[in-house]
């Protein structure tokens, strides 16, 4: 009897706990992801949302607990990884041109030394394309409004051609042009094989936007497909008596039943 | 006339120049520039204490000592900021004070040393001197200049992204503390080899101008830094002309005032992102916007009788849109100019046939803006500037086909257009 051989799982966070000084701000999370999906993250305020995402990436240190991405730490794998940082995380008047910045993108895969050239330009190019943003490929990136600057963000995640992808609030402020670009977008990669873990705030949005949710509140309080976790019980549990948020969220499934009533 | 020895510190103080505006701005870009202020106020007791080891002055010692303090200072600001609750502006601050005043300490002490104190010109490192610059000074000035520049043509792919976001380049696995410490060290480099001719206390001004000036001329970096370069060499080698012409001033400050020139050049003059630039920019904005206003209020009370084009008395448009008469009678007698608008002997005023067609197309415009953010909210993203006001630049073709149609069921799409082709 040979042993079958199990990919690894796309995703495998064990036991992580994350604390800020004396500040527990993720307690024990674990977190397995075996096929490729569009994950939204969801919790309330100071949850630990981005920090999740964060302690995944390497950029906060962890307390104790593991991160393998596809059966391997992250620092053999980061060829394999796209990040798209909250817009707030940069200076917008920083010296750079719109497909300069899609262009940082490619700086991983072409290690030290080595400058981009002319087929990481026409990759550069190619991403800005897919978010709509080709005609300011040579603006001065301050020049463009909030919304352009996330798509920016995003094209510069797609240069890093990546298997999975994460992305710190992609939609926090944008318009709905930027929404809809993003969502189109997040759908091409899943339909490519990709993973997206996404933090999300927007409730209503979340069954249209993901097929599985990560629900937060400084530990996991549930994860898995949409439609086993993405219910009343389990938003209370994770949403506590925030009443107002948890309205909101009743709402929007009311709003799609009764859309799948008239279907 | 230009001596041997003006020209050996002409070239000297050109080449600090350039290096301390080339590294400098990276300082500037990265918010670093009070950290740079630091490190060179802490360079002080490191040269003192390198003068009193080798015990005479020798130039490459007291520098490479300049050059150890200056970045342990950094080291001790990084270090409170990230193991302490002091903030950095606190840390630097602190790191500033004590380690200049250590340094001031330390030469006194030198200096009242019977027999070698007077020979270490301690006091020439404060506030700087060219005079007693020689050949092999700027042989090594000009060796860390180009080691400074090579490092940076390196790195500078990883320059770039670590200054513009770091955690993203952190995420892609470059080492951004090793790459921020290279940096520092680099701005170490370029006040150590300031030290002499410029002092401690002016020298941040040396790093900083330069880039602070060129970034009013350009939005990408490589020029930046080109430029930056060129505003520090020319800040060096004019200050030091002119402080030879009048040889009574000190160098140093007579280096930063004129970098300071430089600086106020680009903030005023620069095009674009200069005040004057701006200010003239602005002003057209304005004035435009007033125009296309008269043209829409002009066509929205005569769109009733239209075709005919009725007449406006001065005081009648004033009142309906409570603008100064002397404002609206200048805007009117632009527009007259342009021909958009006739005036009659009794002093009415309205649209000639050119007037009717541009004023149309405004007053649209305008309508469909009204219409966006009474209905179509969500799209209100897209008025992303001012110098953009025509919404078919802003929004896509087929949605704007969508608000015309919209425009003519609500019975507001300007008639003069209807029957125009």
């Amino acid at each position: 009897m040979s042993a079958a051989v199990i990919p690894p799982p796309i995703l495998d966070v064990h036991d992580v706990t994350v604390a800020y000084q004396h500040k527990q701000v993720l307690w024990d999370v674990d977190l397995t992801l075996d096929h490729p999906h569009l994950v939204g993250i969801i919790g309330p305020n100071g949850a630990g949302k981005s920090t999740l995402l964060k302690a995944i990436l390497g950029l906060v240190p962890l307390a104790s607990g593991t991160v393998k991405i596809l059966g391997k730490p992250l620092a053999s794998q980061r060829h394999l990884v796209g990040y798209v940082p909250q817009r707030e995380s940069v200076d917008w008047d920083f010296p750079i041109s719109v497909l300069d910045t899609v262009l940082l993108g490619t700086y991983g895969r072409l290690g030290w030394f080595r400058r981009p050239g002319r087929k990481e330009r026409e990759l550069a190019f190619d991403c800005l394309k897919q978010v709509g943003l080709e005609d300011y490929a040579r603006r001065q990136i301050g020049q463009l409004s909030g919304g352009q600057q996330q798509r920016v963000f995003l094209a510069r995640a797609l240069a890093q051609q990546a298997e999975i992808y994460f992305m710190d609030e992609p939609m926090a402020g944008v318009d709905a042009a930027t929404e809809r670009v993003i969502f189109d977008l997040l759908r091409s990669l899943r339909e490519s094989g990709k993973t997206v873990f996404v933090v999300h705030h927007d409730l209503r949005t979340v069954r249209d936007y993901f097929d599985y949710v990560v629900l937060l509140n400084l530990r996991l309080v549930a994860s898995g497909p949409t439609e086993e976790v993405f219910t009343p019980d389990k938003l209370q549990a994770a949403y506590g008596g925030r009443l107002s948020i948890l309205d909101a969220a009743a709402e929007a499934l009311r709003t799609r039943e009764a859309a799948h009533d008239h279907l | 006339m230009i001596t041997y020895n003006t020209l050996i510190v002409l070239v000297g103080t050109s080449l600090l120049g350039a290096s301390a505006g080339l590294v400098g701005s990276f300082a500037v870009l990265r918010r670093r520039s009070l950290t740079g202020d630091a490190l060179a106020h802490a360079a002080l007791p490191g040269l003192c204490v390198a003068f009193m080891v080798v015990g005479e002055r020798s130039l490459p010692a007291m520098l490479f000592g300049a050059f150890l303090s200056g970045l342990l200072g950094i080291g001790v600001i990084s270090a409170l900021r990230r193991w302490t609750r002091i903030k950095e502006d606190t840390a630097i601050g602190i790191v500033l004070s004590v380690f200049f005043g250590a340094g001031i300490v330390l030469s006194r002490c030198i200096q009242n040393t019977p027999g070698t104190g007077s020979k270490a010109g301690l006091d020439s490192y404060i506030l700087g001197k060219t005079a007693g610059m020689i050949f092999q000074d700027v042989v090594l000035i000009g060796g860390l200049a180009a080691f400074c520049l090579v490092i940076l043509l390196l790195f500078y792919k990883e320059f770039r992204v670590i200054s513009f976001d770091p955690n993203f380049a952190r995420v892609q696995g470059w080492p951004a503390v090793s790459l921020d410490l290279l940096l520092m060290s680099l701005i170490a480099v370029a006040v150590v080899i300031g030290l002499p001719a410029v002092g401690v206390v002016l020298m941040a001004s040396l790093l900083i101008l330069p880039g602070a000036s060129a970034r009013f001329w350009t939005d990408e970096l490589d020029y930046l830094l080109t430029l930056a370069t060129l505003f520090g060499m020319l800040t060096g080698g004019i200050g030091t002309l002119i402080s030879t012409w009048f040889s009574l001033l000190p160098a140093g400050p007579i280096i930063v005032l004129t970098g300071t020139a430089f600086f106020l050049l680009s903030l005023f003059f620069a095009p674009r992102r200069g005040v004057l630039a701006r200010w003239w920019t602005a002003y057209h904005v304005q004035r435009r916007l007033a125009r296309d206003k008269a043209l829409v209020v002009l066509h929205d009370l005569s769109e009733p009788a239209w075709p005919e084009s009725s007449v406006w008395s001065l005081d009648e448009l004033s009142r309906r849109k409570s603008w100064k008469p002397g404002v609206l009678r200048n805007l009117l007698q632009r527009l007259a100019i342009e021909g958009l608008v006739e005036v009659n002997v009794a002093g009415g005023y309205r649209l000639t046939a050119e007037g009717w067609k541009i004023a149309g197309y405004l007053a649209r415009n305008q309508r469909l803006w009204q219409l966006i953010l009474s209905e179509h909210a969500e799209w209100s993203g897209f008025i992303a500037n001012l110098e953009q006001t025509d919404v078919k630049q802003c929004v896509p073709a087929e949605f704007h086909a969508q608000l015309d149609r919209e425009l003519r069921e609500k019975q507001k799409y300007p008639k003069v257009l209807e029957s125009a082709p």
